[in-house]
């Protein structure tokens, strides 16, 4: 099979258009059978996506399953995954039939919802994918649509503000980046991947209108990507669209965006800002450090006042989100390492917590953290899975949460300690917030009158909270399932990065001299 | 038989938590202790027949990445050894007493089941702390430690409807953390500078890294000082010094057993236990050990002066654990880490009782914790009134001065006492722990007096069904009498005994010191008895950074130098007592009356004492309220005005298009205008790069 990387990313959309052209009415057995499909759809690409796996070549720091065609306008169909792209393409095939099954109560237009997340799977495995610059932007921007869709129609109240906002933001991240790309063909002149990762662009400091840009257009490419992934990071302080977001989106559309599209932004930074403009990434690496350590912090304090269960753990995971890029630019194997494990972690932790948070929405309607109190008493599965990934999201060792969070800590330590101090204070902040929320949510006695009659978790909710608390755990305790993979290609990407910052910075220094 | 050790308890924790249901309460009950047991017993094999050669199991590989390389495995020396009994006895002992103690348990209605819930927790506890103690690395190490933290967390907040023990056990939770922040930055310090953080590895690393200087923060520190700084932060949370202290005390919202079991014998130790495993590291670290023995004597201190007048009968013992923690400290600060265990090792006992007995007291008195409503309860509840007095004995050090035989805690306070003076030649830490021991005989007594002697106060009633408690919960009374009472003068010579003794128990080479060479060729020969010879035991440790259990840099004398100190020093504890004994007996037998007017004279004392040195509210006003403040702020302000605010104003700019797109957007054409403006942006770019890069 060697378009296996096809099939996969376009099972979902096949499915997709299936049930646009086929599936008619909208009384509960067209709604049945929508729903099926996708589960099915999505069921299948997850177990395709095994091979992808399993036939890994975990030695081979390249691109493996490579397929190129030609395609309109001359366009190129490049697709290829290698050590640090392929943990996320299964992080979405596994999180996705989730993300369905968790959405088996929607009763309102489910045709159109199953075929938003269905599009939004192939757009998002695209992403990962994609070889080719034209490519990867088409997958990148197009994966906006469905998610506005998602948060438009099936959202909350205010879902027109956050869905605007997050459009406006994201958007205006894009535009920049688009003209980067032009400016990178023009340089290049190709738009594959692998070529632009092998070209030198050109790192001269010049001055454009008096102001001196140090790293030349190595940096100004930087920056243009830079502005396009921080937003989709989110990267504080461009990160105001998140708990919006999440707030009005629906719960399924809150999963998907914490688990999987946050983590574009950090596979674009690895993808294409280190290999593509290293000189202009280590000029501005100070800064990303600074803001990656701010984020810790300051959305954590934020996190600590906050009244909505969504809101807060939206600013949790823009808390976590920090550590990424930290990582990302403490350019180290333990940094990058634990970057990533800490992205394919916060997959599944914060796609729990989302669902946690689902599950007594579904029953209260309301994410009013005062809404709630002891709910132990009457739901003991819910509190213990809750307290479980609670404690996964403050990072205790054993769960997956630990390890990134560590590594990432460990690899700036070594590079900067004034933001490997602020960082680390996190640990005791993420604590407060989260044990705060838990404590207020389920414990105490139950003495709302509202909550005398809720029911516990159902036997398909656990279903769902199961395979997530079993990948929690074993990339907790076993964590060379992950790293393994990821090692060998961030190590070829470091060796890389680190010639080309050490030819840049001496040419800097005789530039100076 | 380790591995067994280790998971028998986590076996037994997931049979109680998940499968109760299928096997029933009791059942449940009895896998937890039964395999407790099993642990307990395999775990005195070990000790007594452990030979002092350090013995490694690699269990699985952990994490991994470059050049950080981590396994799970199995550090068995003597110090594991030692923390190997005394977790899984006291647990053992612990779990067989909350049959008794949890029966009834007036916080739950009739029908919940929250029996085999508890006995999960303790047995979990009781893993992680086994965790704690066998770690072969920094990492597996911190692994149990937030494992252990998490129980406690579990079980300070146990009685889940009440607030308090909530609050009690967040903040546990997360005054700990802050330890563990310093603790992290250790780890990552550690691995910076040697590359590693397996024990073996850096063990070696001592001297050179006491050569080495590192760039932290605003300038550069020695690094091994900054390192031991930065892990006896993490001690100083987990073992609740000064400062980072204001958790303990709370903690006794959770259930009697567990105050025994977490905040006494075990988790608490955690920190000393950390110090004397890092010895290799610490012993080139002189600066960061007088710090280290400096809180520790202030906190032995600070935290007796509290302890005089509590009410609450449980809080009495705590600050008196958090008392007895720093004497730890001190030993392990003077450079005497196997004294530093000695009293560990006895305070288990002891502590454990002291706990257990009181649950007993208050057990019979319906779960009435204020001493002020106890009195005469000597003749109700006999058994429990003979635990207390060993427990109490023990405690405040009594035996006959200048011997060997007194109860276990005559002879390792003695011991720290005598060290601290030898290690600082008679200074602030030695005068602090001799005060201390008299508060400590003070604060101990007045609980005894008060509790069992005099007339009953309080509900009348309570005092009428005042009942003995049942045998499960004297048996381990029973047993904890006896580790109180023979645990010092059986272990006395492998811990605090002549260099050559402590060396060959720590599996540590020794040599004769150069000055007594002739003398000591002799000696090496002969039997070790307990004599105090005139110069013919003089030995100094020898061995290499990272061989046997604990490290003694070349030059450290300090358990030698402890064994010649003046008379009058080793007489000073045993008079410190008698002091605080006499006072008590004063205060709360002859003129109960004393005690009130005293207060009333001296009350600001009276008031900075009772509310803890008002440590708490300080910490409110400048921590707590602060961080929400600033959290508030950041988010109003910051996220709200700044950043949506700019934003915002950006999108004025576009206010045509703004207005129109809110208006479509009412109307419900909002999807088909996104759509299309995607579509637009798709094009545009497909036309760029085409014409762009055909120039």
């Amino acid at each position: 099979m060697d378009n296996l990387l096809s099939i996969v990313t376009f099972v979902p959309a096949l499915a997709a258009l299936i049930l646009i052209i086929f599936l008619r009415g909208d009384e509960a057995a067209a709604h049945r059978n929508a729903k099926w499909l996708a589960l099915i759809a999505t069921s299948v690409t997850f177990l395709v996506s095994l091979f992808i796996l399993l036939q890994f070549d975990r030695s081979d720091t390249g691109f493996q399953f490579v397929e190129e065609r030609t395609w309109i306008m001359g366009l190129t169909y490049k697709m290829g995954v290698d050590g640090i792209s392929i943990l996320f393409v299964m992080l979405t095939t596994f999180m996705m039939p989730l993300v369905i099954a968790a959405s088996w109560d929607v009763n309102t237009r489910v045709k159109e919802y199953m075929v938003a997340f269905l599009l939004l799977e192939t757009l998002m495995l695209g992403v990962f994918m994609a070889l080719d610059l034209v490519l990867f932007y088409l997958f990148f921007e197009a994966g906006l649509i469905p998610m506005f869709l998602i948060i438009g129609i099936w959202g909350g109240k205010a879902r027109i503000y956050a869905s605007f906002k997050f459009f406006l933001y994201t958007f205006l991240g894009s535009v920049l980046m688009l003209v980067a790309m032009v400016a990178m063909y023009s340089d290049a002149g190709s738009t594959d991947i692998p070529t632009l990762m092998r070209h030198e662009f050109g790192s001269e400091t010049f001055s454009l209108m008096g102001v001196q840009i140090v790293g030349g257009l190595q940096t100004l490419l930087f920056l243009a990507f830079f502005a396009s992934f921080a937003v989709k990071m989110p990267m504080w302080p461009v990160h105001t669209w998140l708990p919006d977001a999440h707030v009005q989106a629906p719960t399924a559309g809150s999963v998907v965006l914490a688990a999987i599209l946050l983590k574009m932004g950090g596979y674009g930074f690895l993808r294409f800002s280190l290999p593509m403009f290293p000189v202009g990434a280590d000029v501005m690496t100070p800064l990303v450090l600074w803001m990656s350590a701010i984020a810790i912090v300051y959305t954590s304090l934020v996190a600590l006042v906050q009244e909505d269960m969504k809101k807060l753990i939206a600013y949790s995971s823009v808390a976590h989100m920090g550590y990424v890029t930290m990582g990302i630019f403490a350019a180290n194997q333990q940094g990058i390492d634990g970057a990533i494990f800490q992205m394919i972690s916060h997959g599944f932790i914060s796609g729990a917590l989302f669902l946690c948070v689902g599950v007594i929405y579904d029953r209260m309607h309301t994410r009013e953290i005062d809404a709630y109190g002891g709910l132990v008493n009457r739901m003991p599965a819910y509190a213990l899975i809750f307290m479980f990934f609670t404690m996964a999201n403050v990072g205790l060792p054993g769960t997956s949460g630990f390890v990134g969070e560590f590594l990432t800590l460990v690899g700036i330590f070594q590079v900067n300690t004034w933001v490997a101090l602020v960082a680390t204070s996190g640990v005791i902040l993420s604590a407060a917030y989260a044990l705060w929320l838990y404590r207020r949510v389920v414990l105490g006695d139950l003495i709302k009158e509202s909550l005398r009659s809720i029911t516990d978790m159902t036997r398909r909710e656990k279903a769902i909270f199961a395979p997530l608390v079993v990948m929690t755990l074993l990339l907790g305790v076993y964590p060379a399932l992950v790293t393994d993979i990821i090692g060998p290609s961030v190590e070829a990407l470091i060796a890389e990065y680190d010639i080309a910052r050490a030819e840049g910075s001496t040419l800097r220094m005789l530039a100076q001299n | 038989m380790a591995t067994i050790i280790l998971f028998a308890p986590l076996i037994g924790a997931l049979i109680a938590g998940f499968g109760w249901r299928i096997i029933g309460e009791a059942a449940a009950m009895w896998v937890t202790t039964g395999l407790l047991f099993l642990s307990a017993i395999l775990s005195w094999i070990i000790f007594l027949t452990f030979d002092g050669v350090t013995q490694q199991i690699e269990l699985l590989r952990w994490v991994e990445s470059g050049s950080l390389s981590i396994d799970w495995a199995i550090r068995l020396d003597r110090l594991t050894a030692i923390m190997l009994v005394v977790i899984t006895s006291v647990s053992a002992l612990v779990h067989l007493y909350s049959f008794g103690y949890m029966d009834h348990d007036p916080q739950w209605k009739e029908h919940e089941s929250y029996k085999p819930r508890f006995f999960a927790y303790l047995s979990f506890f009781t893993f992680t702390m086994l965790m704690l103690v066998t770690a072969d690395n920094l990492l597996q190490m911190f692994f149990g430690w937030e494992g252990v933290g998490v129980a406690s967390y579990l079980l300070i907040g146990f009685y889940y409807r009440k607030p308090s023990a909530n609050a009690a056990a967040i903040k546990a939770f997360v005054v700990n953390r802050v330890g563990d922040f310093g603790f992290l930055l250790g780890i990552f310090a550690i691995f910076y500078l040697t590359d590693s953080i397996r024990f073996d590895d850096i063990f070696t690393t001592g001297p050179q890294l006491s050569e080495t200087q590192i760039a932290f923060l605003w300038t550069e520190w020695n690094a091994a000082n900054l390192i031991a700084m930065l892990l006896f932060i993490g001690a100083m949370g987990k073992s609740a010094q000064l400062f980072l202290h204001t958790w303990l005390p709370d903690a006794m919202e959770g259930p009697t057993p567990v105050s025994a079991l977490i905040h006494a014998a075990t988790m608490v130790t955690a920190g000393v236990f950390l110090v004397c495993r890092m010895s290799p590291i610490l012993e080139y670290a002189p600066e960061a050990m007088m710090f280290v023995t400096f809180l520790g004597a202030s906190t032995a201190f600070v935290a007796a002066t509290i302890g005089l007048v509590q009410n609450d009968i449980k809080r009495v013992i705590a600050y008196s654990t958090m008392s007895q923690l720093g004497y730890m400290f001190v030993a392990a600060g003077v450079g005497v880490y196997s004294v530093a265990m000695f009293h560990l090792f006895t305070h288990a006992f002891f502590k454990a009782m002291l706990f257990l007995g009181a649950g007993s007291v208050i057990h019979a008195m319906h779960h009435e914790q204020d001493m002020r409503n106890y009195g005469g309860l000597r003749k109700k509840i006999p058994y429990t009134f003979w635990a207390m007095m060993i427990g109490t004995l023990a405690i405040t050090g009594v035996g006959i001065p200048l011997t060997y035989i007194g109860f276990a805690g005559f002879l390792s306070k003695d011991a720290v006492i005598e060290s601290a003076f030898a290690g600082t030649a008679g200074g602030y830490a030695f005068w602090m722990l001799v005060i201390a021991a008299l508060l400590t005989s003070f604060y101990s007594w007045r609980l005894m007096f008060l509790t069992f002697f005099g007339a009953p106060r309080g509900d009348k009633h309570t005092h009428d069904h005042a009942d003995e408690s049942p045998k499960v919960m004297l048996i381990p009374l029973g047993v904890l009498a006896l580790g109180s009472v023979f645990a010092g003068m059986i272990w006395y010579n492998s811990f605090f005994g002549h260099t050559d003794t402590v060396a060959k128990w720590f599996g540590v080479s020794y040599a004769e010191a150069e000055a007594h060479a002739e003398e000591g060729a002799e000696a090496a020969d002969a039997d070790h008895s307990e004599t105090t010879g005139d110069g013919t035991h003089h030995y100094v440790f020898t061995g290499a950074p990272g061989e046997g259990a604990i490290h003694h840099a070349p030059g450290n004398t300090v358990l030698n130098d402890a064994h010649e100190v003046p008379k009058w020093v080793k007489v000073s504890p045993f008079v410190a007592m008698i002091i605080g004994l006499a006072t008590a007996f004063w205060f709360y037998i002859l003129n109960p009356a004393l005690p009130r007017k005293l207060a009333e004279v001296q009350r600001p004392l009276y008031l900075f004492l009772l509310n803890k040195w008002y440590f708490d509210e300080i910490y409110d006003a400048i921590f707590v309220r602060p961080a929400r403040a600033i959290g508030g702020i950041f988010w109003k302000r910051g996220d709200g005005n700044i950043i949506d605010g700019s934003i915002n104003g950006l999108a004025m700019g576009l206010i045509p298009m703004l207005t129109r797109f809110a208006g479509r957007a009412q109307s419900g054409y909002i999807f088909t205008y996104a759509f299309a403006m995607v579509i637009g942006i798709v094009v545009l770019i497909t036309w760029m790069t085409l014409t762009g890069g055909a120039e």
